[in-house]
């Protein structure tokens, strides 16, 4: 029944014979846009596998974070070269680009926008990817270095956040990378070089601009554009993603197959299309945040680090920094490195929180953390004081190993009396305590967000008005 | 004797390749040293341009007679407070606060310096009087020339406590 060439195809309805009599070659343009199609369908696969678990399709295992950690990082790649074009990395400019961009350009504001916005909520999302793959155990043989690289981009994700924060060049830019800098310069030994070589000297000034203008536009991106297709190879390695199953079944259980095309590739493409207008319209009804130009001279208060150090910038008005910046956060990137590498009893790839008992663990440790963390942190502000009780030691051993030393055996504490308790696997044990950390880390960031008025004084949200 | 022979010729053969891979290995290392140390250059002649002597690095403050005793004056464009004490000596101490490098403001009422950013709070001298500061404000060198103070920016001096020999009388 195919039409030929010149015939022009019968039992049409009435548009089609019309637009088949002013174009008689349409049909032919048919075939080739089915051709044109089977291209981009092997174009496609040039990237995924022909067939996928049908299992993993599934939404509540991967929640579709990985996929939207790409397209934003695109929408970021894309209005981060637009906003290149109208920004100028100088002091006496940069803040000046900024509103001209906002005030004179056609959809200026609204790239500016959707840059802001999609960086901020694309933190969030790996931030989300990286529990999810913790908590079905995708970080097993053979993931393990993949977890890795994933780990890698988040800190650089992370740092591109951070150079990003400074660009506009207001004041709450200016005075949080204050801070932030300020902090590293309790390291031992290398803190002042490295703080003098990001800054471009003693102060931020134009050194310290052109520096996190360069990192943020070009090393950083340059870093993902290796890392990102690395992460997703490692991926197919791996045999596509961690199979979800019930905590009981056994893990080599062959699961159907199904093809990608349409199967997978419509699931991405609806995330994607999803994500996209929601970004879209939080951008036009939200603008990112422009105060007044930067005044070296005059610090707000309060002054507060950017939304995403706000745990560390809370840890620090605990204990003494040379804990808060450098010895804990390290100890925590290092035991999140190694993770993948304990010895662990099962290898619990693609069960949700290790096993059922797994999960009542975590809900212990969540609990625990959340009421520990907020009852040291007001018990800290209002009653301990380290440095006045025991005034014959130096604060950094009052103030910074003393409590230090009390949070790790609480830790270890905690680790071990649950494991007895339930008898627990070590894979349990080890999430449980994972959770502990994972949900003090929450509450710090909590209340160094929405708790901290003036003077960094502990207020409720609502007060924050009142008093600043 | 078939099998010595191969591994004669393997081994003479792999004598020649092992040198030259090695020197390839060799040229690597040095091509990479060459690369690290531009690098390293080239980083550091960032860093010493944005050090370069600023011609204004040394402010003129004034006349010794312009500072009342146990007052502070600001100077913007020095980015220092010149305090004058109660004996009559000058301290040349920097705003920026010991914790993390915020911009303390003098409080007139209450003769100190508190941080906007943490609580810090500092004396007139620059001694920590409130945590959580870790050591007292950095100071510049003062000199006193024909009863002119000039405060030389260019040199920060960190120091842990406040001592008499800080400061500068006229």
């Amino acid at each position: 029944m195919m039409p030929s060439q010149h015939e022009i195809p019968e039992r049409l309805n009435l548009l089609q014979r019309i637009w088949y009599s002013i174009f008689p070659d349409a049909h032919k343009a048919q075939k080739e846009r089915r051709d044109y199609l089977r291209l981009l369908n092997t174009l496609v696969l040039h990237f995924r596998p022909k067939v996928v678990q049908e299992r993993t399709l599934r939404f509540n295992l991967t929640w579709g974070l990985g996929g939207m950690a790409l397209v934003l990082v695109c929408l970021l790649f894309a209005t981060g070269m637009m906003l290149k074009f109208a920004y100028q990395p100088v002091p006496d400019r940069a803040y000046e680009s900024v509103v001209q961009l906002q005030d004179d350009v056609l959809f200026g504001q609204l790239v500016r926008n959707i840059h802001h916005w999609s960086a901020n909520i694309l933190l969030i999302v790996v931030f989300l990817h990286f529990l999810r793959v913790f908590f079905t155990g995708a970080f097993h043989s053979p993931r393990q270095f993949n977890w890795i690289i994933g780990l890698t981009m988040f800190l650089a994700i992370l740092g591109s956040n951070f150079t990003g924060y400074l660009l506009p060049w207001d004041q709450l830019a200016f005075w949080a990378v204050t801070i932030c800098t300020g902090m590293m310069e309790y390291i031992p030994g290398v803190g002042e070089g490295l703080q003098q070589l990001i800054l471009g000297g003693r102060d931020i000034g134009p050194s310290t601009l052109s520096n996190f203008f360069a990192i943020h536009t070009a090393v950083i991106p340059a870093c993902l554009i290796v890392l990102m297709p690395f992460h997703f190879w490692r991926v197919r390695k791996a045999g596509g993603l961690v199979v979800p199953r019930p905590p009981a079944e056994n893990p080599s259980t062959k699961g159907e197959m199904v093809a990608t095309i349409p199967n997978l590739i419509l699931r991405e493409l609806a995330v994607a299309a999803v994500l996209i207008a929601l970004i879209m319209l939080v951008s036009i009804v939200f603008d990112a945040s422009l105060g007044v130009k930067a005044n070296p001279g005059l610090s707000p208060n309060p002054t507060k680090a950017p939304w995403y150090f706000a745990g560390m910038q809370e840890l620090l008005l605990h204990i003494h920094p040379l804990f808060a910046v450098v010895v804990i956060p390290l100890t925590i990137v290092g035991a999140l490195i190694f993770l993948p590498y304990f010895r662990y009893e099962a290898n619990t790839g693609g069960v949700w929180f290790v096993s059922y008992r797994g999960r009542q663990m975590a809900v212990v440790a969540a609990v625990t953390a959340t009421v520990a963390t907020s009852l040291g942190i007001i018990v800290d502000e209002f009653l301990i004081d380290f440095v006045a009780w025991i005034p014959a030691i130096p604060p950094v051993v009052s103030n910074g190993l003393l409590p230090a030393a009390i949070a790790l055996a609480a830790v270890v504490g905690f680790y071990v009396l649950i494991k007895r308790i339930y008898n627990a696997t070590n894979n349990e044990a080890i999430q449980a305590a994972f959770v502990l950390l994972l949900c003090s880390f929450l509450v710090l960031t909590i209340i160094g967000i929405w708790f901290r008025g003036k003077g960094m004084a502990l207020v409720l949200p609502w007060q924050f008005g009142i008093s600043g | 004797m078939k099998e010595e022979h191969s591994e004669r010729a393997g081994g003479t053969e792999s004598t020649r390749r092992s040198f030259l891979n090695n020197l390839w290995i060799g040229l690597g290392l040095v091509a990479l040293a060459e690369i690290v140390a531009v690098a390293f250059a080239f980083f550091r002649a960032n860093r010493s341009r944005a050090r370069q002597v600023d011609p204004e690095a040394i402010v003129t403050a004034g006349d010794v007679d312009k500072f009342v005793p146990n007052s502070v004056t600001a100077f913007v464009r020095g980015r220092f407070y010149l305090a004058r004490l109660k004996d009559g000596g000058f301290l040349a101490l920097s705003r920026k606060c010991t914790h993390l490098g915020c911009t303390v403001p003098w409080v007139e009422k209450e003769l100190k310096f508190v941080c906007p950013c943490h609580a810090s709070a500092f004396d007139i001298t620059g001694n920590v009087i409130g945590s959580p500061a870790p050591r007292p404000l950095d100071i510049y060198p003062v000199s006193i020339e024909n009863r002119i103070v000039k405060v030389d920016t260019s040199k920060v001096i960190k120091r842990s406590e406040f001592r008499a020999e800080q400061i500068t009388q006229p």
